[in-house]
């Protein structure tokens, strides 16, 4: 099924995309940022989660980026997840199934903090 | 880079070479730094002066003793600030075996690696094995402890601790206590010592006389230096509230890759050098991370910290030395040596 969702991403109009994706569920968005609104890209730069609060869909996926030098970590402050650490451009996916407000912030850094709004 | 990264990266290093001090005032400077300074604590007031090599008239005195504070290794990381750590590490253990009097044990700050790897530690331990010094004191920083809640730092360094592995041992009269404030981290907030740690702070300085000298050592500096970066430690005015009753107080820190002094009461704060790569001072770059220096510049803002113990005046000097340059050239010594002195005039 998932293989299947990828096949269609490939050649369907990007709305559908989003659509065919939301339905899904699935975990692995692999289409691109532009054509997928459910997949949000957060940046860890200069030891700031930025953007520092992002408000997305239910069912989005958040995609954490590490682009500092340094290792962080995107670790729920409740609980809800938790990334392995991440060294210079590793990532790190959650999917957001439930709306919320999800406070999170870097282990290592503790003055590093960010929330994603779930809507 | 970018280069609003790269601009605040130049500024900061015009600030560290030229910080308003003409070549004159500067070789003042070497001249006193070169020597060392005591702490001497008289009537709680501590002054410093500068102290001959051999210690001068206290030299040879029984119970007299050194040792090396080194900090931030980083073992592992090989990002553009320094290719090559493992190198610059063996070059700080060189220097220690150089000294002309054998330190009587090291002790590391923390930040041993990059990333918590077996193998980041085997290169440590490697290394370590090259040093004069056989007993090597630690206390885990945060890098320290990134992915199994530092059970691998405690195997490996932290037999017969306490906790997230604090101790506390005697040494020559002087007790010296390793605190860990990098474990269970709240967010928002800077290094935390915690309850139990503090209690059994509490607990342990309860037994000792107050004309123990006293030698804190911890990753994360106990003194708040820069809230925004997460210098400093939630609870350390509690633990520092356990110390006050005594007369000679040192605290050594490492975690900020930079020489910071201060003294409060009868309590002087430092922070160690890195062996790794340099950070930038408090506030003058976007954020705390590695700092990338011109290659010929990278071994004067890397260094160890030999601290001397002087049994006469109960008092421990602290001296800075970067691991480029002798002290006989003083042009290799500017900015480290600079900030001791400076540190010491105010």
């Amino acid at each position: 099924m998932k293989k299947n969702n990828v096949w269609v991403a490939g050649f369907a109009a990007s709305v559908v995309i989003a659509m065919v994706l939301l339905l899904a569920g699935s975990p692995n968005v692999t289409a691109n940022d532009q054509a997928a609104a459910a997949n949000v890209a957060v940046n860890i730069d200069n030891f700031v989660f930025g953007p520092q609060t992002i408000t997305v869909p239910v069912g989005a996926t958040v995609t954490w980026t590490n682009k500092d030098d340094i290792p962080h970590t995107s670790v729920s402050t409740e609980g809800v997840f938790k990334s392995k650490v991440l060294d210079t451009d590793e990532k790190f996916s959650y999917t957001f199934t439930r709306a919320g407000t999800y406070p999170y912030y870097c282990t290592i850094h503790p003055k590093m903090t960010g929330k994603v709004v779930v809507q | 880079m970018p280069d609003k990264k790269q601009d605040f990266i130049d500024q900061s290093l015009q600030d560290l070479n030229n910080d308003g001090v003409d070549r004159r005032g500067f070789l003042k400077c070497m001249a006193w730094a070169g020597t060392g300074l005591v702490w001497t604590l008289s009537g709680g007031i501590p002054m410093s002066r500068a102290f001959a090599k051999g210690h001068g008239r206290d030299a040879g005195k029984g119970g007299d003793f050194s040792f090396v504070q080194i900090s931030d290794s980083h073992i592992g990381f090989n990002k553009p600030a320094n290719p090559d750590v493992t190198a610059t590490l063996q070059r700080a253990i060189d220097k220690i075996n150089a000294m002309p009097h054998r330190p009587d044990f090291i002790i590391h700050t923390g930040d041993l690696s990059q990333l918590s790897k077996p193998s980041e530690f085997d290169t440590l331990d490697q290394a370590l094995k090259g040093a004069s010094a056989k007993q090597i004191y630690f206390v885990p920083g945060e890098h320290d402890m990134l992915t199994d809640n530092g059970e691998q730092y405690l195997q490996r360094y932290g037999k017969g601790t306490k906790g997230t592995g604090w101790y506390s041992f005697d040494h020559k009269g002087v007790h010296f206590v390793g605190l860990v404030n990098v474990a269970n981290l709240k967010a928002g907030g800077m290094g935390s010592l915690g309850h139990e740690q503090l209690e059994w702070l509490e607990d342990d300085l309860k037994a000792r006389s107050s004309s123990t000298p006293i030698v804190l050592f911890a990753h994360i500096p106990l003194w708040t230096i820069y809230p925004d970066w997460g210098w400093g430690t939630d609870d350390s005015e509690q633990a520092l509230s356990y110390v006050k009753r005594f007369g000679s107080v040192t605290v050594l820190n490492g975690h900020i890759h930079q020489i910071m002094q201060k003294v409060e009461g009868k309590v002087s704060f430092h922070t160690a050098m890195s062996t790794a790569f340099p950070q930038p001072a408090p506030g003058t770059a976007p954020s705390a991370g590695p700092m990338k220096v011109p290659a010929d510049q990278l071994q004067r803002v890397l260094g160890i910290t030999d601290v001397n113990y002087l049994v006469s005046g109960r008092s421990l000097a602290v001296v800075d030395s970067p691991l480029g340059g002798s002290s006989s050239s003083a042009s290799e010594n500017a900015g480290p040596s600079l900030a001791v002195a400076d540190a010491i005039h105010s």
